[in-house]
This record gives structure tokens, sequence and C-alpha cells, in this order.
């Protein structure tokens, strides 16, 4: 049987953590989350597949990877899920920093393959159930556990203050000032229509993307509001370590602040996970079974706007685009077609991109990956490979990538693979090219590009 | 061992009481299986409340009409061994003569059968489906890298009643008994196997994409093929 | 003028203040805040760059400052603002800034009577909490949060003892969170804390506490329960009693556990927002029976009806005979009363108001973007540009409506039958 052949990655998130595991504590936390957590769905999967590989092309980093078996989906599962069940978790630790290795780091759980299954199992599942057992164990990349541990205090990824976040929002209204004449950006507004909830690097280091985001907001005349307090931030590392509990008391805490401020909708930022998080892995794990205030993403709010001529385009982009598909919001949610009426209403020329919606390949930065930090930077740069070959195919100069994850790491492939081409999100594409109106227009700004 | 493989007992019990053994263990424990996973679903809550006839019927139509899907337009190869082999392991057995005038003899009832030539050709192509199974098993790495000795078993367990069928029916080999013997062995085996191993994907495929597909149509708004 | 049965309670309308002429005044006004009587209505206004201050009935604050934000009227009708001027932020009582300044000002609170004010403050890159005007003499890493205690002496804050670096996974996971009260941390640190409270005499405060994975309990004064669970949400004391009740996960579902043993025979898929009545020991709580099916349960029973998108805090009447709840299903609210919704759907709805002998509810709602109160379901005549929650009168015979129309702000009394 073939071994997978994986460079040596330092991480103590792996390295040390496995230190303090002893056999039995591996063995009950892999039999707590397989026997007790786990029901007919993995019974289903596990006794159903055939081991036939046919879901081998749908993997992104089989594909990258140049076809190496290791990587394709039934691979990662033979090498954790059925290693476990065969070994009723009786491994060692060095076994579970295998898991944990493929679990975070070789799987985005973008869920392309449980398309490409001919039973449609859903192999991003078990991925997760991965993610669970590790996770428990606290082996996990370093820099996903300290966003999980952030989440634990601060209930946002980025160990933002409270007094921090305030303080951003109105520099960021000042500054807004500058291009849109009187620009509110209301805090607590009982009875907003919109709660607009960002990532939590809007708060710390892109700030420039929540001014954006008020940019439109208040060009579309929107009436819309952000909580001051806990809640405010959409992110969800949580999820992606398998911490189900934290995960959950996010989302709460988001919806909470939903119901709190009585908006009829919360908007979350251009991010694929926390999109995932709100409508789906969060809210199924509260019980809800939809999302209990319409969540938005703001691709289906950018499209509204544009559809309802809230957001005038005044002049459109003319160098070719294209689009990145980003898995949480169109595999997931189905996304695509809103995502497209936005940029070309913008664009003078959209190439599509080959395959697209929800064939399209994954980043291979989501589910947390983009976080991980140096040590695994290689890992999207070589298993996004199939994405850049598939942008660079277009010809087109512009990516329009709605999701943090996807924007980033495409960014840095285009530096890596040298390409020609930069990545947007929609929200600068609109700032970009949207009409100011006559009354918000400002001397400083007199309208034009921030 | 050569004499009681060939005995008339051995050759009675197969054809009388293992006959309703084999059936019985198939379609109580199919039954079960099927059963104790519906029940098991209850246990994983967002099974149910997402279930979509639409839906699901979508992703079935899809993945049951050749090229439907993309992975199969992806692998037009498989796909056409894949098809041609589920229709020939369904079909054959139901609808051979010999098999149709044993439900005759014992039942007293009979329905239409495959013309011998049709009936041959169709064993032959679950045959070379098996072999072709086999060797991607072996040479196609991705395939290799996930198989196990389980998995020779099972293409073992299919293709052994099809050429035991084939041979004792062409006289191929000198004890026709034996053929028949062996050939109803076979049969009686994979019935049985059909329940406990991964054979019963004959089942779970429905209830697999009937979830994935209802997922996908209800929630995900995305399709599944 | 606190006492409700103190407020004019005469039939009729007044009109407190042109609001729409203060629009016209100042570039930008922020959102209307009101008194609860509804003598009072004010907002933050800027005259100019930098130049912020308060209008209360059109009458302007004498302070002016670079940034105002969070303006609140206490319950007893102090207006309270934190306002930021020349580079140092304070809290600006009815015009009146406080003495001490700090680096920021928030999560303004107020005691239950509104006598305290309270805020959490950082200052020199100390966190506390400031109260009355004087703030925690220890100062913490970091302080989240403020929960001013019943009588409105003490504050709690759930703080970080001590600095670990970004990526320093091992010190967190020692358990670096913690609760403090009036300043003074609690002796042991945690993961994680969901929820404080304090008890009704003021003396203890219980919170959720995180000490593993899957090891949830309840602290109270610092202390756990014995007992663990796989997860645990917000505790609350039981109203004159040191009892502590919360939500605890056991098996996969949620139930309800005082001191640390499971109270309630029967668990739930999801189980939150407990409250206590009033006059008996009976508790209800938000409750999903089923995946996606919600509704309240009174004492572990559920309503027989359940809504599909949303169930919010349940609200006894002041008799404690009756139970209310906003639902939500097919994305429109209404209230439940005892498991029957009403049939009118709204846009949005308010938190349901019981009269003082429970008999009838009044709520805010709005449908369209416009606003109405509606009584026992049935929706008031008059729709509003802008409305506050009604209030009934001591007798229960007339509402308070406080309500912006036609750009003025109106304090108008009515008998309930003419609303």
């Amino acid at each position: 049987m073939a071994r997978m052949q994986r460079r040596t990655v330092a991480d103590l998130g792996f390295d040390e953590t496995i230190k303090n595991l002893s056999p039995d504590k591996i063995a009950r936390t892999i039999r707590y989350v397989l026997e007790k957590e786990a029901a007919a769905r993995l019974k289903a999967y596990v006794d159903t597949c055939i081991h036939c590989g046919l879901c081998n092309e749908a993997c992104h980093f089989y594909v990258s990877y140049d076809r190496d078996p290791s990587y394709a989906p039934v691979a990662k599962v033979r090498q954790t899920i059925w290693d476990m069940i065969e070994k009723k978790g009786k491994v060692d630790p060095e076994t579970v920093k295998t898991y944990a290795r493929i679990g975070f780091t070789e799987c985005n759980i973008c869920r392309r393959c449980s398309m490409y299954c001919p039973f449609g199992i859903d192999i991003g599942y078990m991925m997760i159930l991965v993610r669970r057992i590790c996770g428990l164990l606290k082996v996990a990349p370093s820099y996903l556990q300290d966003q999980g541990y952030s989440h634990m205090y601060t209930y946002s990824q980025s160990w933002v203050a409270q007094d921090d976040w305030v303080d951003t929002v109105q520099f960021v209204e000042e500054e807004l000032r500058m291009n849109i004449k009187n620009a509110r950006i209301p805090l607590d507004k009982e009875g907003a229509e919109i709660m607009y909830s960002p990532h939590s690097l809007e708060a710390k280091f892109k700030t420039n993307l929540l001014a954006n985001i008020a940019k439109i907001m208040n060009v579309a005349r929107v009436d819309w509001t952000m909580p001051s307090f806990d809640g405010w931030d959409s992110t969800n590392q949580s999820m992606h370590l398998g911490d189900h509990e934290t995960m959950g008391m996010v989302e709460r805490m988001h919806f909470s602040a939903g119901f709190r401020l009585k908006v009829k909708k919360i908007v979350t930022s251009e991010c694929g996970h926390s999109f995932r998080a709100a409508v789906y892995d969060g809210s199924r794990s509260l019980g809800w079974k939809e999302p209990p205030i319409t969540y938005l993403q703001p691709t289906q709010l950018f499209f509204e706007f544009v559809r309802d001529g809230r957001i005038r385009i005044a002049r459109k982009i003319e160098e070719p685009v294209t689009v990145q598909d980003p898995c949480s919001i169109v595999r997931n949610r189905g996304l695509g077609g809103m995502l497209r009426s936005v940029v070309k209403a913008a664009c003078e020329d959209f190439r599509e991109v080959d395959p697209c919606l929800e064939h399209n390949y994954c980043c291979a930065a989501g589910s947390g990956v983009i976080n991980y930090g140096p040590p695994w930077k290689f890992l999207r740069m070589e298993g996004g490979r199939a994405k850049i070959r598939q942008l660079q195919a277009t010809g087109a100069k512009i990516v329009i990538a709605p999701c943090h994850s996807c924007h980033k790491t495409i960014e840095e492939m285009i530096d890596y693979y040298k390409a020609d081409m930069h990545v947007m999100f929609i929200s600068e594409l609109l700032v970009k090219t949207m009409e100011i109106p006559e009354d918000m227009r400002t001397p400083e700004g007199k309208g034009s590009d921030q | 061992m050569y004499e009681f493989l060939t005995s008339m007992e051995l050759y009675t019990f197969l054809k009388g009481p293992m006959v309703w053994v084999a059936f019985s263990v198939f379609l109580s424990g199919s039954v079960y299986r099927v059963i104790s996973l519906l029940k098991l679903a209850r246990k994983d809550r967002v099974v149910y409340p997402y279930l979509n006839v639409k839906y699901s019927l979508r992703s079935l139509v899809h993945w049951l009409v050749p090229f439907g899907s993309r992975n199969m337009r992806l692998h037009p190869w498989v796909t056409v061994f894949a098809f041609a082999f589920h229709l020939g392991v369904i079909v054959t057995p139901i609808l051979l003569y010999p098999h149709i005038a044993l439900w005759h003899d014992a039942w007293g009832i009979r329905w239409w059968s495959l013309p011998e030539k049709i009936a041959d050709f169709m064993t032959i192509v679950v045959l070379v489906c098996c072999a072709f199974f086999l060797l991607r098993r072996v040479f196609a790495s991705e395939v290799r890298f996930v198989t196990f000795p389980s998995d020779y078993a099972i293409i073992a367990i299919v293709a052994a009643p099809f050429l035991t069928g084939f041979l004792a029916f062409h006289q191929v080999v000198d004890h026709y008994r034996l053929m028949v013997i062996l050939h109803m062995a076979f049969g009686e085996v994979m019935l049985m196997a059909i329940p406990f191993t991964r054979l019963h994907h004959m089942f779970s495929f429905w209830l697999i994409r009937a979830h994935t597909g209802s997922e996908f149509g209800v929630f995900r708004h995305s399709r599944d093929y | 003028m606190n006492d409700v049965a103190d407020w004019d309670w005469a039939p009729g309308d007044k009109c407190i203040a042109d609001v729409a002429d203060w629009k016209r005044r100042f570039p930008v006004v922020h959102e209307y805040t009101v008194t609860n009587d509804g003598e009072k209505i004010a907002a933050i206004v800027e005259q100019g760059n930098k130049a912020v201050t308060v209008c209360v009935n059109g009458e302007l604050w004498p302070v002016v400052a670079e940034r105002a934000w969070s303006l609140k009227f206490s319950p007893d009708n102090r207006l309270v603002c934190p306002m930021l001027r020349e580079y140092e932020w304070s809290i600006v009582v009815d015009g009146s800034p406080w003495e001490e300044t700090y680096d920021y000002v928030w999560n303004l609170t107020f005691s239950a009577d509104g006598k305290s004010i309270a805020a959490n403050i950082k200052k020199d890159n100390e966190f506390g909490i400031c109260l009355n005007g004087r703030s925690w003499e220890t100062r913490f890493t970091e302080a989240r949060d403020v929960v001013v205690s019943p009588d409105g002496s003490r504050t709690a804050s759930m703080v970080k003892v001590r600095r670990v670096a970004t990526l320093d996974i091992f010190s967190f996971a020692e358990g670096v969170i913690t609760v403090a009260v009036d300043g003074e941390a609690w002796e042991r640190n945690f993961l994680s804390i969901w929820g404080m409270s304090f008890s009704s005499d003021s003396r203890m405060v219980a919170a959720g506490v995180n000490l593993d994975r899957l090891t949830y309990t309840v602290a109270i004064n610092g202390v756990p329960w014995e007992r663990t669970f796989s997860h645990i949400w917000e505790p609350l004391f039981k109203p004159g009693s040191y009892d502590v009740f919360a939500p605890v996960k056991i098996d996969g579902l949620w139930t309800l556990a005082m001191n640390g043993s499971p109270v309630w025979d029967n668990s739930f898929v999801q189980l939150w927002e407990h409250r206590f009545s009033p006059t008996t020991n009976e508790i209800a709580a938000v409750v999903a029976v089923q995946f996606g099916k919600w509704t309240v349960a009174r004492d572990a029973v559920p309503w027989g009806k359940t809504f599909r998108d949303a169930v919010l805090a349940p609200v006894f009447s002041p008799d404690g005979k009756r139970v209310a709840a906003i639902v939500k299903e097919d994305d429109r609210y209404t209230i439940a009363v005892d498991g029957t919704a009403w049939n009118e759907r709204f846009d949005m709805v308010w938190d349901p108001v019981f009269g003082p002998d429970g008999s009838r509810i009044a709520v805010k709602a709005e449908r369209k973007g416009a606003y109405f109160i509606a009584v026992d379901g049935r929706p008031g005549r008059e729709s509003y540009d802008y409305l506050w929650p009604p209030i009934f009168s001591p007798d229960g015979e007339k509402v308070l409506i406080r309500c912006i129309q036609g750009g003025k702000y109106y304090r108008r009394v009515r008998p309930v039958s003419d609303v």
C-alpha cells in the first residue's frame, strides 16, 4: 500500500500537543465522536463506499498535486475514519497527528466531492468528524487553535477588544465623511432593516473594507446598523476547529445581537466561512433548520441593490473580469448567478471560468486553511494550482472574489505563480464603479474613488 | 470432496432448503439494515427535516441516466462499464429462462425471459466488467490506494455465480452437475452477502442520494450532479 | 417621577418636540431616545466637524464634544452619554461630565432603578468598570461586559487576568479568563465564561464556565459545581434565593439544572432563556422540542404549538399566570400567549407588555415601515413614523404611547379601548 509522502512542517499545535495525549484519551475521544455524536450518516457512508475512487477528480488537491492518489477524497477517509474504525480508536499520538494533518490541512471541506461520488457520500462531513476528534484532543494548527481561543473570550477571531471595535467604527465613520457627506455608521440602532456583521479583520487591519461597505450602505440609503456589543463579528473559526460548543456560542451571540437590535436581515461580510457558519453549521447545531433571521451574504445584498437601482453604475470596468465562486456561498447556497449578475452590471468584459458555479474548484484556503500562518502557506500555493490555472485560462485581468479566504489566497497565488491579474471584492468593484448621488458628494471626495 | 461436491444430496439441498435460507437472509437482512439505518437517521437530526421528493428524484434521475452527471462525463469508460455491469447483474438473473423455469416449477409463476443469446451476451458483459473493475483496482493508482482485500472478495462474490452459470449452461466443464452446484452455491452466497457487505449499496444508494439530493436542492440551492 | 403612578395619565396628546426641526438645525442627527414617562426626547446632534452635543426637547447641552455615542435615558430619567472631549472620554449626565476621564467608555448600563450608572472603561491600556463616576481600583489586561447588581452597588465583568501573547495557545489553555466583581477577580480561571448574573440580594455572582473541552459547568463566586456538562448556557439565580438554574446539555440533549443537578425530567434539542415567575416557583424557557420546532416550556411542559423560525425569551404576566413570547414563523413575527399565537402577523414585533392585572398585552409592532400598537392581537388604528413600546397605566385602563408622527414627537395617553 502506498504511503503518503508529505513534507515535514513544524507546528506547535501538532508537535507539542500530541505529547499530552494518552492512548486511553485518544480512544475515548474517537469513540465518543464516532459512536455517540455521529449516527446514520457516518454509518451509511462507511458501509456504502465501494472504494471506486471516482471522487478523485473532485478534489483540487488531487488535481493540483499531479493526481497523487493520497490526496483523493476517499484516500483521506481511508487514512482517517476507516483507520479509526478498524483500530477501534486504539492509535498512538503520532497517528492522531496524521489524522489532524489530513483533516485540517488537506481538505477544505468544500464538499465538491459529494457532487462527484456516485452515491452522493458527504466526505466533507467525515472530515468535519476528523476535525472534531482532533480538535477535542487539541491537536490542530496553532494559528487556528489561537483563533478558536479568541472566539471563546471575544466571540471574534482576532482578539478584538470591545473598545477597539467601537473606536474603529467611529474612526471609519470620520474618514468616510471625507468622501460621503454626513455619512453615518449607526451603532445599536434598534429596528434598523439590516445589521451588517463584519469580518474581524475589518475591525483590525482591513478597515478600508468596512469603509467600502459603509460607503455602499450610505449611497444605497439603507437603514442599517451594527452592534457595539459582542456578536458583531461574523467569523467563526471554532467551526473549523470542530469546537461545536464555541461555534454555537458564537452563533447564538450573533443571532441574539440581531434579535436585540430588531433587524430584519443580517448581512455578513464578503466572507465564505462566516456565511456557512451562520446559515449551516452554526444554525443547525443550535436547532434551527434555517437561520432564524434572514441571513444574507453581500453578494445577495449587492445583487438586490443593483437590481432595484439603489446603486447605479457610473462607469463600467473595461478590463476583462472573471469570478471566483466561493464554495461556502455558491456550492453551499447557490449564489453564483447573483455574483455574475452584479459583476456583469459593473464590468464590460466578463469572462466565464471553467468549470464554474457549483463545479468550480476550491481555492485551497477554505475552512480555516487561510489562517494557518506561514508554515502552511506552501499548501495553499501548491494546492491552489488547479484554481490559478483555471483563472488564468480566462484571460481576465481582474478576479472578483467575494470571500476573504479566496481573496487573500488568490492574491498570494498571483504573486507565487507570477500571474498577470489582481483580485477584488464585490464591494471594491462597486465602490470603484458606482455613482455617488449629488447630495452626498463632498468637496474633498468630489464623489470619485475613495 | 469431489464426490460431495457433485453429490445429488448437495444438489437437492442447494436447490431446495438453501434457496429458502438464502432468500430469507437476503430479504430479512436487507429489511433489517434499511430499517435500522432509517431509525438511526432520526438521531442524526438534520436528515429528515430537509428530505424533499422533488430534489431526491432530481438527484436519482441524474445519477441513473448514463452521463447524466458531470463526473460520469469525466469518466466515460467507467460510466459505460458501470451501467452495463449493473444492468447485467440485476436484469440477467431475473429474466433468465432457466431461473424462471425454477420459479414456475416451484410456484407456478412465470414471466418474460431474455432470448438465450442476449442472456449469454449480458453474462459475458458482467464478467468483462468484473475484469475491468479488477484491473482498475490493480492498475489505477487512485483506486489501488483505497483497495482492501475485501474489495477483491466482493468482485469475486459477484463474478462467481455468473462465471459458473455460464460454464454450467454451456456445459464447458466435464461435470455438469458440479458446475450447477457451484453456481447455485455462489448465487446463494451472493444473495446472503448483499445485506452484510458493501453490496448493501443497492439499498443505501437510494437513501444517500435522497439525502444528498435534498440537501443540495432544498438548502444549498445547487446541483449535486 | 420614576413611579409610574406619578406620571401624567390624563388622556390626551402632548407634543413634546418638533424633531423635524432638529434635522433642519443640525447637519446630522443621531437616533432618538425617550424617557419612560415620555416627557423627554433626546438625540446626539452634530453641529459641524467634531462638534457634537446632545439635544433634549429642543434644548442643547452646554457640553460640546468631538465624539458622542450610546446616548440613553436611565430608568430614573437622567440623560447619560459617553463623550470624547480633548482626546479623553468621560460620562456626561444631564449635561455635567463626571470628573474621571478614560481612554474609552462603552457598555453603558443602569441598575434597575436607574440610580446606578456603570460602564466598561479603558485607562492606560488597563480595563475595568466605572460605577457612578468611580472606576474599579484594580484593573485588568482586558474586561468585557458590565453586569450591575440589583441594588446598584456592585458590578461584574468578564476579565482576562494576564496578558497572553497571540499564538500562545498553551497559556490560554491553562485558563486566563474569569469574572471580576467590584474589581476583584475570582480565584479560579477558566477557558471561557458565558453569562454573568447577580443574586437578588446582590451578594453572589454566577457564571457559566468552561473548564475544558466538553467540560462546562456553573461557578458561583468562583466555585464551580461538582458536576460538569458537555455544554451550558447562562445561569440565573432564582429571585430571593441562592438557587442557581442553568440549561445544561447531557447526552446531546438540553435540560434545566438547579445547583448542579437536572431538575426538569425531560430534555430538548435546545433550551435557553429561562425566566422565573414573579409570583410562583414556575420557570418558563424557550425550547426546541424537535430540530427546527421551537416553543415555550413551562416547568418542562412545552406548549402544544411549535414555531419554525424562532421563539424569543418568554415574559410572565405580573400575576405569574400567563406567559407570552415573540414567535417567528415564515419570516413573520407575532406574539404567542399560553401556546396560542395571535392571528395578526407583523414584519417586526417588540416584547409583549402585560397590563397590571395580566389580562391585556400591548406591543409595539411594525409592518412595511409603519409602526403601530397592537393590543391583544388587534392592531391599533393609527400608524406612526416611529414608536417606543407602550406602557400601561397603573389601573391598566390607559396606555402611554410615545410616538413620532409628521416630524413631531408626541406623548399620548389613550384609553386601551381607543388605541
